[in-house]
């Protein structure tokens, strides 16, 4: 076993040529042959890449899907997302636990099946859903959970038990999923037909300087939610003087109810791939990378064939798009499960071989990113967006939606409403209308934007999606009349507490100390005096953390006590001044338990 | 080099491009509060007890460069309760029990609590299990003490550039750890670098303690910042 492991090691290392910017890849690769990665293989990896092996151990410790202790031949991640909640989650883990005989977070004594829980895996219109080695299940329920345990232990994969595929490309030979696209409103900008290379055409017979400046006419912002001009982002890294420039495509849609750039990356993925050579073109760059979530693995070996297409196009490789001297190209480089990594620096961090850590700024990417070398990182719809604004021109873009947001936004609708899945819509669209379109009747609440967003009641829904008043990275989350948004409340904090880097100290701690505090309202210790610590505390973590993820994760917090308090006030000790939370006799009861004795303190039940 | 003109707290500070805010404080006399920079060593950012508003924002001072004009709070109360909340994050956190603490009196963490006035903090004790490693000849880590503040990752490397510390796991359970086979290599000489670079009691050198007693140490007879005020 040992030798196999140090040649299984040695082969793997070799095939990526001992470059320590392909560590997830070597891990990744290493974990799929032996299961898992123990000290010892963690160790010769260290050894094989000639790094330290904190280096190795930090990267595997910091990845979900990255494991030290073995997670099963069969692997279900199933997730956890407040939709899949709302829409089941409870019975179908139930029914995994009860058909695998083993619990969530743990392997069956045969080591054939292994159960974990898992951030938002992309599929909130269509849950529960689960990855099971890199093949997805879409809307489980309990019967199929079993079926699909039972048919893995007889040694069927977890492909074979796909038996019906979904709609468009995800019927592709190189794709066979049963996700659905759930297209119900497809825009002018991302999903209406574009014929390949007609973009990047256009772009060509302009100078760079003047697509630049295209796309700053455009007042095209940046999808991923926080709207940085992508003109002035192309400007800069333009600007910035180095040998070489980077393209990065950010595909970690990781905000819990988004599903969009999965679609994109579906449907559209050459208008994905020639934006990025408009912004190769742009910025001076050679390379492109598409950053895909781990999450996205079963499109991976389909994009590399649409990349492939696009290179006997000419659209990509050398000389692209027919024009003398311009060389761009794509790779992919895959995540491993990390939310934070949907931050830019964090996500080039990654994509050198590292844990995920957001980088301090400045420098920005633009300066010093991929390998410090001047670096755009923009998200899939942004390049969609770019790629149609060199074909129908700045001016037609600008024309749609507000003065401050130009353009379409890719919404993936989830929760409660009827017709759950991808809308794309001018910005300024009221949230009554989308409302409308979703058929989400009744609601009394929606998230805009995921859990770092904002939580808005039906006092609200008059006002517009966009950048001036809600903006969002494309999650929309439904709650109809029944919903305890306390829940979600708290689901949405569990996450953060789960993603956080732990790099800075109020996002590290912080997060945990919100959670306690909501654990400790939930269970009756309540008072008025907690209401207004975690106020505080939440402020606190705002302004002090370092990076995006620290600096909206009170907001589900703060969003419920400014629109839901009453939910609060209902759970608290009215005229108590403080509670310490404390139970004397379950806390001597579990302490008689830890040490194994009889307790002799003698209390009233 | 071009010199740079700025203010904190209205006090015009004279600093050099390129320079951080923190550096250009200290030069100046003006003490910022820190615990994870460490002169010399490249800053992580991680404590955030330096965290001043530069023209409203708030950013790290350890990690931010100095900016024409910019006018800086490092003073203003909301600011200095929320450096405060940071530090009492940190004794929550972790298991901080000074009174059997080699590191008592030197230690940045404590002297920080004592000049912030940390009675009792705000936040509840999380208890965390913090595993102790001792497996290494020179030193041991005593995890249940450590801030994560990377002075040791960035600042102990082998002569060939490999970290010997490093970061694990992650969130709330993110852990210092060594690698066992370059640390067994490290010198007396080494181990104490480690020691005296981590600013609480984590990295603890075998075999010596108390060398100073308790009461003439550096921080028993004057606040932490004293030698930077002026």
């Amino acid at each position: 076993m040992a030798n196999n492991m140090a040649t299984v090691v040695r082969d793997v290392v070799g095939t990526y040529k001992k470059d320590a910017t392909k560590l997830l890849d070597v891990v990744r690769d290493v974990q799929k042959q032996l299961g898992c990665l123990t000290d010892e293989t963690i160790g010769q990896i260290a050894k094989e890449m000639n790094v330290s092996r904190v280096d190795v151990d930090g990267v595997v410790t910091f990845y979900h899907f990255f494991s030290k202790k073995p997670v099963g031949k069969n692997t279900v991640y199933l997730n956890n997302s407040i939709t899949a909640q709302m829409n089941g989650r409870a019975e179908v883990a139930k029914a995994f636990e009860e058909a695998a005989g083993c619990a969530f977070g743990q392997i069956t004594a045969d080591g054939s099946i292994g159960l974990f829980p898992t951030s938002c895996i992309g599929m909130n219109d269509q849950e529960p859903a689960a990855i099971i080695n890199d093949v997805v299940f879409t809307k489980l329920t309990p019967a199929r959970a079993k079926e699909i345990i039972s048919g893995l232990r007889s040694g069927k994969s977890a492909q074979d038990m796909v038996t019906a595929y979904g709609d468009g490309q995800n019927q592709h030979p190189l794709v066979k999923a049963m996700v659905h696209n759930n297209i119900h409103k497809a825009g002018a900008v991302v999903l209406a037909p574009f014929e390949t290379g007609a973009g990047l055409k256009a772009a060509l017979g302009k100078t760079p300087e003047g697509v630049i400046q295209d796309i700053k006419d455009s007042n095209l912002r940046g999808r991923g939610g926080a709207g940085f001009p992508t003109g002035l982002k192309w400007d800069f890294c333009r600007k910035s003087q180095a040998a070489k420039h980077y393209v990065v495509c950010n595909a970690d849609e990781g905000e819990p109810g988004t599903f969009k750039d999965r679609v994109i990356l579906t449907e559209k993925p050459q208008l994905v791939f020639e934006g990025m050579a408009v912004a190769g073109y742009a910025v001076g760059a050679e390379e492109g990378i598409l950053y895909l979530r781990a999450e996205y693995m079963y499109l991976k070996n389909y994009l590399e064939s649409v990349l492939e297409d696009l290179r006997k196009k000419n659209v990509l490789g050398k000389n692209a798009g027919g024009q003398s001297g311009f060389n761009f190209d794509i790779r992919i480089q895959m995540g491993a499960g990390a939310y934070v990594c949907g931050e830019e620096s964090a996500l080039i961090e990654s994509a050198e071989g590292k844990r995920g850590e957001p980088r301090n700024r400045p420098p920005y990417p633009v300066t010093k990113g991929y390998m410090d070398y001047p670096t755009t990182v923009n998200n899939v719809e942004t390049y969609c967006a770019v790629a149609r604004i060199m074909k129908e021109g700045a001016a037609w873009f600008k024309a749609i939606g507000t003065e401050k947001s130009a353009g379409t936004r890719l919404l993936s609708i989830s929760g409660d409403c009827k017709k759950p899945g991808i809308y794309e819509v001018e910005f300024g669209t009221t949230m009554q209308k989308i409302l409308e379109m979703c058929e989400g009747t009744g609601a009394k609440a929606i998230q805009v934007g995921g859990p770092s967003g904002s939580l808005i009641n039906s006092s609200d829904f008059n006002r517009i999606l966009g950048h001036e008043d809600l903006a969002t990275g494309g999650s929309f989350i439904v709650f109809g009349p029944n919903r305890d948004i306390l829940e979600v409340v708290h689901n949405f904090m569990e996450f953060f507490v789960e993603e956080s880097c732990g790099f800075c100290t109020p996002c590290r701690a912080g997060n945990t100390l919100l959670l306690h505090k909501l654990n400790k309202i939930f269970a009756g210790n309540g008072t008025a005096s907690d209401l207004k610590e975690m106020e505080a505390w939440s402020k606190i973590i705002k302004t002090m953390s370092r990076c995006g993820l620290g600096q909206t994760s009170p907001n589900p917090v703060l969003g419920s006590l400014n629109k839901f308090r009453e939910l609060y006030e209902a759970k608290i000790n009215k005229g108590a001044e403080y509670l310490t939370g404390f139970n004397l006799a379950a806390a001597v009861e579990a302490s008689c338990k830890a040490a194994n004795r009889k307790p002799n303190l003698h209390h009233k039940d | 080099m071009k010199e740079i003109t700025f203010k904190i707290d209205g006090k015009v500070i004279k600093a050099k491009e390129g320079q951080t805010i923190l550096e250009a404080a200290k030069e100046n006399g003006v003490y910022i509060p820190w615990l994870c920079y460490f002169e010399g060593v490249k800053p992580a950012g991680s404590c955030r007890v330096c965290t001043v508003k530069v023209n409203g924002m708030a950013q790290a001072a350890c990690t931010t460069p100095v900016s024409e004009g910019a006018e800086v709070d490092n003073s203003s109360p909301e600011l200095e309760d929320m450096r405060k909340a940071l530090i009492e994050m940190l004794f929550v956190e972790g298991n901080h029990f000074c009174p059997a603490c080699e590191k008592s009196g030197n230690c940045e963490l404590q002297a920080l609590g004592y000049r912030y006035q940390m009675m009792v903090p705000r936040f509840p004790y999380l208890w965390q299990m913090r595993e102790i490693d001792a497996t290494v000849p020179k030193i041991y880590l005593e995890r249940n003490r450590c801030v994560q503040c990377f002075r040791c990752v960035n600042g102990i490397t082998t002569p060939d550039g490999k970290k010997i510390f490093g970061m694990i796991h992650r969130g709330e359970r993110d852990v210092v750890t060594i690698d066992p086979e370059l640390a067994a290599k490290m010198t007396d000489e080494e181990a104490l670098k480690a020691m005296n670079l981590c600013p609480v009691g984590a990295i603890i050198k075998k075999e010596v303690g108390f060398k100073i007693p308790v009461g003439k140490r550096k921080y028993d007879t004057q606040p932490i910042g004293s030698d930077v005020q002026k």
